[in-house]
């Protein structure tokens, strides 16, 4: 049995569906990647997983429990943490009281405290008593990925994180991920940018119209079957 | 000599707007919930201490610290199971929900406790005076300033010292988000409530002790909260510590110039200042 997996998950916006029945699985200490096009569903999924729309109990196991029901702060504490799209940092905190509101109420226990995030993203201890929301989009999304890591997460669920940022802050983004993978966390990427997704990830879903469309190791995908699943053209 | 010790006892009466105003200005700064039946808790925040009072003989102080854990499980409950559903993108549900609960808590006492009008005794703290430089200023009044000023300092160390105070701005922030952070919104919202409401008894006792209260009197108390909040800008603790003062002050001279102008004063000084600063005076987020 899969570590995370969703089973036959479908989800809905009132009478809007906008999942269909999606299969992933994720195997401990794994990165997968999610691609797809805008309105493919990748955002659904994990919001979904993340409890912010409720499923049925079954659709989403984690570590064999069925965790379908569970709000967003219990999913947390199973060990399931989310870096949101577009960053949603606290406006009314600083760099480090965002951080620190990724442990709230609990004694996380592992590699990623203050200071480990401090050195994965050494920038941010220089702008630690800076209000969040005011540092640059790549150091907002360092703080996201760090207020993340704070909890120790056994999985940890990120929501377009190269969205927009240039190339070059994008890489340097993505040059933490081996670290974080070092610390034993399975991965969930969901990105737009191809490139990087095949890059960083060990298996790939393709999402299109709220199903998946294509599975696979990125060596074993082909440009054109990537293309067709993305596009749903060939 | 006259004029400032008119002003000293209008800056120590603006010490008790303070107190009505501040559970009111951490409540809306919290979750944007605008309390309307805030003045009349505090109506019966001060019955709870004259019961406390009369009934076992307690002091009104020690009858104060008896009833503040009281209070804050009321306004915990309260939060949790009533005040909670009525958040929402709508205004409307919180305003009417809490408009009924002032006809409610209103209606209550008037049936337990008639219409007569009630006072706490202090003894001789009731009369008290210490001289301070030029102006003698009674006890009872500066106890209440400085009260202010604790309530005002602690609620701000709470705010920005404590791992609470952080899940307070992030959930006020963004409530989903704040989720996704295992911090559930309902409870800190009750939380946040609950101390409200430790203020709101704080109020009370010197609601009780400096004059007469009846059942009737929480929605002008109301009004004096809503004055100085709006006057300091809608979230800032020590703007609304300055409204109050505002409102205090206006008050006091208005009343030294007619006694009649007394409370139209401090409307007035409130309407300039909207005038002038419609987003008060020191507007910020929470």
């Amino acid at each position: 049995m899969a570590f995370l997996e969703t089973r036959a998950l479908t989800a809905s916006y009132g009478d809007f569906q906008a999942l269909f029945g999606v299969d992933i699985a994720l195997e401990a200490g794994e990165t997968i990647a999610i691609i797809g096009a805008n309105g493919a569903g990748k955002t659904t999924l994990l919001r979904s997983i993340t409890g912010i729309l409720r499923n049925g109990a079954d659709q989403v196991l984690f570590d064999g429990k069925p965790i379908g029901t569970a709000s967003p702060p219990e999913i947390v504490r199973h060990g399931i943490a989310m870096v949101p799209e577009g960053r949603r940092l606290f406006p009314s905190l600083t760099v480090e009281e965002n951080l620190l509101i990724g442990r709230y109420g609990r004694k996380a226990e592992g590699l990623w405290n203050l200071d480990t995030v401090y050195d994965l993203f050494p920038v941010l201890r220089q702008r630690r008593n800076s209000p969040g929301t005011a540092l640059s989009g790549g150091q907002q999304q360092m703080v996201a990925i760090g207020r993340a890591l704070m909890s120790n997460p056994r999985v940890l669920l990120c929501d377009e994180i190269s969205l927009g940022l240039a190339p070059v802050i994008i890489r340097d983004i993505y040059a933490a991920f081996p670290r974080i993978r070092q610390s034993g966390a399975a991965i969930v990427v969901v990105e737009q940018d191809i490139g990087q997704a095949l890059k960083v990830a060990d298996r790939v879903y393709c999402m299109m119209e709220g199903r998946v469309t294509l599975s696979g190791k990125p060596a074993d995908l082909s440009r054109d079957a990537i293309h067709n699943a993305y596009f749903g053209t060939a | 000599m006259i004029w400032i010790d008119t002003i000293i006892q209008g800056i120590l009466l603006g010490g008790l707007y303070a107190l009505f105003a501040a559970g009111l200005s951490l409540v809306f700064g919290i979750m944007r919930l605008v309390n309307l039946a805030h003045g009349d808790l505090i109506v019966l925040g001060a019955f709870l201490i004259l019961v406390l009072v009369t009934a076992l003989g307690l002091n009104p102080f020690l009858a104060t610290l008896v009833a503040i854990p009281l209070m804050f499980a009321l306004g915990w409950g309260l939060q949790l199971v009533i005040l909670n559903r009525t958040l929402g993108d709508d205004i409307l549900p919180p305003l009417l929900v809490t408009f009924g609960l002032s006809i409610v808590i209103q209606n209550g006492l008037l049936e337990g406790f008639s219409a007569d009008s009630q006072r706490i005794s202090a003894g001789a703290l009731e009369t008290a005076s210490i001289p301070l430089g030029p102006v003698t200023v009674g006890v009872m009044p500066l106890l209440t300033f400085l009260s202010a000023l604790a309530v005002i300092v602690a609620l701000n160390q709470l705010f920005y010292r404590t791992s609470l105070g952080r899940a307070f701005r992030a959930t006020s922030d963004d409530p989903v988000t704040a989720g996704l952070m295992g911090i559930e919104p309902n409870r800190i919202f009750a939380v946040a409530t609950g101390i409200a409401f430790v203020v709101v008894t704080i109020a009370a006792l010197y609601l009780g002790t400096r004059a007469n209260f009846d059942p009737t009197i929480g929605p002008a108390r109301l009004i004096y909260a809503f004055e100085a909040v709006i006057i300091g800008g809608l979230g800032s603790l020590w703007g609304t510590l300055a409204g109050g003062i505002i409102i205090g002050v206006a008050q006091t001279v208005g009343a030294a110039i007619n006694p009649e102008w007394q409370i139209l004063a401090g409307h007035v000084a409130f309407l300039v200042v909207l005038a002038v600063r419609p987003r008060g005076l020191f507007p910020k987020g929470l």
